[in-house]
């Protein structure tokens, strides 16, 4: 990893990479990843709680899903990086995104894109998921409006959808 | 009109706002950057009880980028209520924008404006506060004694009796007398049943951004349930005329009751109206816990009288309520805790109601779905197994003997409304017994009591099975009223205005089923757009399970206004009398084979003929609150040797009435148990000696995640409500009161032990088991 300085200003220069765009900014010390995340405009990552709790700022960095608000936002120096904004749009979304849309797993919609990441980093690994493997796999993501019922069906209908591709 | 012909409503359509939210849209409060605007902070109160007895903000002033600091000194002192209620709220007058007393610790102490965050906190570290600290009264029966007086303020409104830290009270309300009390009875039962601290968290805290727009008027964006109420309630605290406010409600992350507060709106208006400057507040998480809102802790006793044969015979509730530092609901949480409990099973000879709700130094109760119905059933359901067993009778069949039936009436009804007297009215759909025997099969009651009879002879985990029934309101009768404005395009779409408010629930993917089953045309011919005080009609919001139930009234007779002038102008281009003619997927079309479509009709009316816009408006308020019926059951096993309850199955049978969108509706009723679990399960403030709040997080307040939940189903039971749209009852609320009775239940038919004490902890069922050893 490439060590990382202060300029003049005391920001700390870094790049990465958002959604396949390459980003150049510089970012406070203490900004949290989901602060700059957000700054930059992708308003799908939520913030919840701010203590690593709820999975409402969940992200995929090199392929691996976390929740923002608990990295420094240099911590996405050279690093590749996904949010929700980066897996489907409404005209063509994502499966995952289809599922959940679907199936009727989105209430109010707050803990969803945190909920979707965590679901594509599952999928990732695990094509043909347990209703275990899902329910261990979501624990982090805290809904309150659903139960999870039909989160979980979206998972599998999703699951099934990837896999037929 | 049978459910059969239906097609839009009753069909299970996709949520129209799901996909742009499963994609990240920025739609909520918080996801619009609006250029210079200030950050705003509350600072709260770290004592119980204090009066602040000199305040310096002269170096908070100083911290570069703060741009304003405002204390009791520089608000308007205007005794009002936060509760987001109709006009005149029944809750008491007893909270200030800022006041020099704070009553709890997390109440508000002042507040800051500045152009970071991180000001916004460095100014609150050098706020310099003289306090004189009072003794505070954590407990409401010591607080009813009256040695400390938490509301000693002169010009607080409608506090029934402050001396006695009071904040409402109903008096032996006594709704039926036939003899001498339990003077009839064979066995007479009495229970006290507690539940704690309990707090909504949504998702999504609190937030909300207030700005000027170009013509100097204050424009409110919020997380709120009642858009309306929170543009009266702003008007009078900051003592503005109310023209000058237009408050909108963008996507909200969940409320379940805690956004039907004015918590934010008046003091971030305040530092905007201050600063001319965009304001945001948002509250953290442990905000959220400590100072929204939280369901009412509750004392409750039931005492009640049954007969060998299954009579009951009397029946008396008595409610003690928390409602900490302020009366936010207190009156009608408290007298929903009998109207939604007691009409539900017949009482023989005496049936009475009592209850206050009590001021105590700890963090305020308020609206929570369940609204009062949740404590009391607890009480009820826990009572009705307890019964039976006494008389020996078999718990379902006993409340199959003794529940409101078709066409019967309760004298709870008329005794008992919202703050005032309620609306008689008798029972015009009921699918209880339909749901009671699905249940039963579904989770196979018969069979499995008897396999886990002889299972539990010989483990150390023994398995239950428990059942509760319930009911809540749909709507508040003669108070609640929603309003809908329809208005026709060119291609034969329609925009719908409603001020009904859409907290993540479907409402308004619901009314505009509702809109598009009236008009002929499919879902996605509606375009909805809701809750924005200068553009949609009034509607009181989203709370009371009035939605689907008086907004759906609303939107429904708007769509047959609108319906008949589409009538009236392809009467006149078809030169066919309007008797002929029908709307039938975007077209009108006459028994005599002719037809003109609806893009042609709205043309017409448009640039050819007697030019016109097609638009109506329509209100609706509910003359009864249809009663939603429900029956649960819970299968659970419990570890006698480390007391950890697991739920195995539980399945939740509800009546709607017509469910507008069945898969809304089962969302509805699994989130509304899955919540209910929680309650029961692991959920409770725990609070220190001096009032904190030490588990303000997601960490130690245990909400349920997938891992805990086990198999969860609801079935919808289809009646038809003749008085609802379509058909419809409400659903929200119902759902979260079956799971701490059911569960209860289950427990004893498991391990013989009966838990009066919400959650039930691992220590809790330990210490039960001991103890009946």
């Amino acid at each position: 990893m490439k060590k990382l300085l202060k300029n003049k200003e005391g920001l700390i220069e870094i790049g990465f990479r958002l959604n396949g765009t390459e980003i150049k900014t510089s970012v406070k010390p203490n900004e949290t990843l989901l602060e700059l995340i957000r700054r930059l405009g992708y308003k799908g990552t939520k913030k919840g709680c701010d203590t690593g709790d709820c999975g409402s700022c969940t992200i995929i960095i090199d392929g691996i899903a976390k929740v923002s608000c608990l990295l420094p936002a240099f911590y996405a120096e050279g690093k590749e990086i996904i949010t929700i904004e980066g897996l489907g749009d409404v005209s063509n979304p994502h499966p995952i995104q289809k599922a959940y849309a679907d199936s009727g797993a989105v209430q109010c919609g707050f803990c969803i894109p945190g909920m979707i990441m965590t679901t594509k980093f599952l999928l990732d690994r695990k094509p043909k998921p347990s209703d275990s493997d899902i329910k261990h796999a979501l624990d982090g993501n805290l809904c309150r409006c659903t139960g999870y019922v039909k989160q979980i069906e979206a998972v599998k209908i999703a699951a099934s959808k990837i896999n037929k591709k | 009109m049978s459910e059969n012909n239906f097609k839009v409503v009753n069909k299970r359509l996709e949520k129209i706002d799901s996909l742009s939210l499963a994609c990240g849209k920025p739609m909520f409060c918080d996801d619009i950057d609006i250029k210079n605007m200030l950050y705003g902070k509350i600072m709260f109160s770290p004592y119980p009880h204090a009066i602040i007895k000199n305040i310096d903000v002269s170096k908070a002033l100083k911290v570069k980028g703060v741009k304003a600091v405002v204390t009791y000194k520089d608000v308007p002192r205007i005794p009002h209520t936060t509760a987001g209620q109709g006009y005149p709220e029944p809750s008491p007058y007893d909270t200030y924008m800022l006041d020099k007393k704070v009553r709890y610790v997390g109440d508000r102490v002042c507040a800051v404006a500045a152009e970071t965050l991180e000001a916004c906190e460095e100014a609150i570290s050098k706020i310099e506060i003289d306090w004189e600290v009072l003794e505070a009264v954590f407990d409401p029966f010591k607080a009813m004694e009256g040695k400390i007086i938490i509301h000693d303020e002169d010009d607080s409104k409608n506090i029934p009796d402050a001396k006695h830290n009071i904040a409402a009270k109903v008096p032996d309300l006594v709704m039926l007398k036939n003899s001498e009390p339990f003077s009839e009875a064979e066995y007479v039962v009495e229970n006290t049943y507690e539940i704690p601290y309990l707090q909504h968290c949504a998702i999504e805290p609190h937030t909300t951004i207030t700005y000027l727009d170009d013509y100097d008027r204050l424009i409110i964006r919020s997380s709120t349930q009642v858009p309306f109420h929170v543009r009266r309630i702003v008007a009078q605290t900051l003592n503005i005329p109310l023209k000058k406010i237009r408050v909108i409600k963008p996507r909200i992350g969940g409320g379940f009751g805690s956004k039907q507060e004015i918590l934010l709106e008046d003091i971030c208006s305040f530092l905007t109206l201050k600063t001319k400057r965009p304001v945001k507040i948002e509250y953290t998480r442990k905000d959220v816990f400590v100072s929204s809102r939280t369901r009412h802790p509750a004392v409750t006793k039931l005492k009640t009288g049954v007969k060998k044969d299954g009579t009951i015979t009397d029946m008396e509730l008595d409610v003690t309520l928390n409602t900490g530092a302020y009366g936010s609901h207190a009156l009608t949480v408290l007298m929903c805790s009998g109207s939604h409990t007691l009409p539900m099973y017949k009482v023989k000879n005496n049936l009475k109601f009592s209850g206050r709700s009590v001021y105590t130094n700890l963090p305020v109760a308020g609206a929570y779905r369940g609204y009062g119905a949740t404590q009391a059933f607890f009480a009820l359901e826990s009572q009705m197994d307890i019964m039976a067993e006494k008389i020996g009778m078999d718990p379902v069949e006993f409340r199959k003997r003794n529940y409101i039936k078709l066409g019967e009436s309760s004298p709870v009804f008329k005794a008992m409304g919202e703050g005032r007297e309620g609306v008689d009215q008798s029972i015009t759909s009921i699918g209880l017994m339909e749901a009671i025997d699905r249940g039963l099969k579904e989770i196979k009651w018969y069979e499995k009591k008897e396999r886990y009879y002889r299972l539990n002879q010989k483990s150390e985990v023994k398995y239950g099975l428990g059942m509760a029934c319930m009911m809540q309101g749909s709507g508040i009768a003669e108070i609640d009223m929603a309003s809908a404005t329809i208005k026709m395009n060119e291609d034969g779409s329609f925009n719908l205005l409603i001020g009904a408010t859409d907290l993540g629930t479907g409402s308004d993917t619901i009314l505009a089923q509702i809109a598009a089953e009236t008009l002929g045309v499919e879902l996605n011919d509606i375009i909805v757009y809701s809750s924005d005080t200068d553009i949609t009609p009034f509607d009181v919001g989203a709370y009371a399970s009035s939605t689907t139930f008086v907004s759906g009234g609303a939107v429904k007779k708007a769509a047959g206004y609108v319906r008949d002038m589409i009538i009236e102008d392809a009467s006149k281009i078809l030169k066919e009398p309007k008797e002929n003619l029908k709307v039938e997927s975007k077209y009108v079309v006459s028994k005599t084979g002719k037809k003109v479509s609806f893009k042609e009709i709205a043309n017409t009316a448009f640039y050819y003929h007697d030019q016109h816009q097609i638009i109506a408006s329509a209100s609706h308020y509910g003359r009864t609150s249809p009663p939603p019926f429900a029956a649960h059951f819970a299968e659970l096993s419990v570890n006698t040797r480390t007391g950890v309850v697991d739920i195995i199955n539980y399945v939740a049978c509800v009546d709607c009435g017509t469910a507008i969108n069945p898969t809304l509706a089962e969302g509805q009723n699994d989130g509304a148990v899955v919540n209910g679990i929680g309650h029961t399960l692991s959920e409770s403030f725990e609070i220190s000696q001096n009032g904190t709040v030490l588990n303000a997080n997601f960490r130690r307040y245990k909400i349920l995640s997938t891992k805990d939940i086990s198999e969860i189903k609801s079935i919808i039971i289809p009646t038809y409500e003749p008085e609802g749209p379509y058909g419809a009852k409400s659903v929200s609320e119902i759902g979260i009161n079956g799971p701490l009775p059911a569960i209860a239940n289950a427990i004893y038919d498991a391990v013989k032990i009966r838990l009066f004490k919400a959650p039930f902890t691992p220590d809790k069922v330990l210490k039960a088991l001991k103890e009946s050893k």
